[in-house]
């Protein structure tokens, strides 16, 4: 089989383009880290992509190349259409959903690779040493379980799989699956000629490790989890580009294996929990929590009073949560906030790491809904604002301003960081209905003196107090 | 490609990776890590040798099925960070965009 071109200047070609596509990954994935570069950054990534994919089309001795193309065009055509139509509220688990692809995709490539040393008479050019043979195994492994594990996420932030299932002694299973894929991965790179079974048991294995790693873990835990397998593919990633011989895989593998891994530790560490904690305790959902004892009642308010009370404000601080998003009340809310920055109340927006579904996807439904990021602050910059904030607004916002996060060393949000909203001099919540947060823990900043309620749909508030402002002139 | 120049590869990569995210605002979390998704959707190329290569039907069907995630992977995940950070603005790009 040839190429399409003469096999010495095809190669220095490929060389040359991965060479450039590494340079533009880094530089791209740099700019993302600051907001004013950001976009640019990704079109800088694309562009790599884009050169990598097409040099890609020269490799020496390559057929097939219809499939290739069919398969482009299905895989490419699909995620397109659905990375177009998604939500933003729907953001995190799309995210999941193309880097389980990219696991997949890395599992693939060593089936291959594994499958060809299971033939009686293999290719010499196909044989691997025991050391490829080890990094292409590892791939496999680690592409397969993000694969699935991503998947799985996938389907219980999408609301398709409903329920954790934990039972007794699950990380031992876990454990014994785990022990069971190493040591049939060893087996296949020791023999050098692996049976065709013992290739599908070991994806198998490694597959059913993923979906049995991921399913006891709660959806609050799921953004730490979709990071760690993020992670995960760029390992698998940069292992098949080691047996590929592919530097613009190794490189950009590596890259994204070593900054999932810290954006990993980042969120945890925003969400108040460790890795370990994510992977092997069953928090994270609806354990019903020790509430301890309130004083004080709730104290309801108008939304006429609430937003009088907000237009003869100096400083206003907003805190928005899931709730707000859940009830997509993020448009109007920046519509009030425009009315009162007009009439020249300063607003600022208090965001904590996990007011959304993941650290910094309350600032991605803000962004969409017209909010400028230099108005946007947080947890760190904001906490010492509130004791000259007049009203501080809560909405949809629960565990993240419950001061027993201070105080109470009995609960379970015991040091967790938290908006201090108790300190401002007035505080409203709004809010659907009395039910606890969804950690289930009683939240004492509602029953505070200085604190006024507002019932109902987040959005509907959100009009009346325009309207009430208006009125106010 | 010899063993300790690609292990050399690896180290410098890992830094990398790791000083480019050092100092990122949790504001960017969010597209950071969608963002890093899309890259490691260079598998893509590795699919295509896979499949490019492929003589059995075995291959052929796998590296086919590596190719399908492989774009599925580079395509969404370019779209969906380019949707997320193209919202990102700040009060002075947003003027301007209203005053024109």
């Amino acid at each position: 089989m040839g190429g399409l071109l003469p096999e010495n200047i095809a190669t220095l070609l490929i060389d040359a383009s991965y060479l450039l596509v590494a340079f533009l990954f880094i530089m791209g994935l740099k700019a993302m880290s600051s907001p004013v570069t950001a976009r640019r950054g990704i079109v800088v990534a694309g562009l790599g992509m884009l050169i990598g994919t097409l040099m890609s089309f020269l490799y020496p001795g390559m057929g097939n190349f219809p499939l290739m193309l069919v398969a482009i065009a299905i895989g490419g055509g699909l995620a397109w259409w659905s990375g177009k139509r998604v939500a933003m509220t729907d953001m995190p688990q799309m995210i999941a959903l193309y880097n389980g692809m990219g696991g997949g995709a890395a599992a693939a490539i060593a089936a291959v690779e594994l499958f060809r040393m299971t033939a009686t008479q293999p290719d010499v050019a196909a044989v691997h040493g025991p050391v490829v043979m080890a990094l292409a195994a590892a791939g496999a492994f680690i592409g397969a379980v993000s694969f699935s594990g991503s998947l799985i996420a996938f389907g219980k932030l999408q609301g398709l799989i409903k329920r954790s299932f934990r039972f007794k002694g699950q990380q031992v299973v876990n454990l014994l699956i785990v022990a069971a894929t190493l040591a049939i991965g060893a087996w296949i790179v020791a023999s050098g000629h692996p049976t065709v079974e013992s290739v599908i048991l070991f994806f198998g294995l490694a597959l059913l490790l993923g979906v049995t790693m991921t399913l006891p873990i709660g959806g609050a835990d799921m953004p730490v989890v979709i990071s760690l397998y993020n992670a995960f593919t760029g390992l698998a990633v940069a292992f098949e580009g080691l047996v590929l011989e592919n530097a613009a895989m190794i490189v950009a593998g590596i890259v994204v294996g070593s900054a999932g891994t810290l954006l990993t530790q980042l969120m945890a560490k925003a969400m108040n929990r460790s890795i370990g904690n994510v992977l092997f305790s069953a928090f994270g959902e609806g354990e019903v929590a020790a509430g301890g004892t309130v004083s004080g009642a709730l104290k309801p308010i108008e939304p006429s009073d609430a937003g009088i009370m907000m237009a003869f404000a100096q400083k206003v601080i907003v805190i928005p949560g899931y709730g707000m998003a859940v009830a997509q009340a993020q448009h109007k809310v920046w519509e009030l906030c425009q009315l009162l920055i007009d009439k020249g109340v300063m607003v600022r927006f208090a965001i904590h790491p996990v007011a959304g579904r993941m650290p910094g996807h309350m600032n991605v439904l803000l962004a969409e809904a017209g909010v400028p990021y230099d108005l946007i602050s947080d947890l760190d910059e904001i906490n010492a604002e509130f004791e000259t904030a007049d009203v501080a607004l809560v909405i949809g916002a629960n565990d993240v301003v419950n001061p027993v996060a201070r105080t109470d060393k009995g609960s379970p949000i015991y040091g967790m960081p938290i908006l201090n909203a108790d300190k401002a001099k007035n505080v409203l919540v709004i809010k659907r209905g009395q039910g606890a947060g969804f950690s289930g823990i009683e939240n004492h900043l509602f029953y505070l003196d200085n604190t006024r309620m507002v019932y109902g749909d987040a959005q509907k508030v959100a009009a009346s107090l325009i309207h009430a402002i208006k009125a106010a002139g | 490609m010899e063993g300790v120049i690609a292990l050399y590869i690896v180290l410098l990569a890992a830094f990398t990776g790791y000083e480019v995210i050092a100092r990122v605002p949790v504001i960017l979390h969010t597209p950071l890590m969608s963002g890093s998704n899309f890259v490691h959707g260079i598998v893509l190329v590795g699919a295509m040798v896979a499949l490019g290569r492929a003589d059995t039907l075995l291959e052929q069907v796998i590296g086919f099925a590596g190719v399908v995630l492989g774009a599925g992977n580079a395509v969404g995940g370019y779209v969906v960070t380019e949707r997320m950070l193209e919202m990102f603005k700040s009060s002075g790009e947003r003027k301007k965009k209203e005053a024109a």
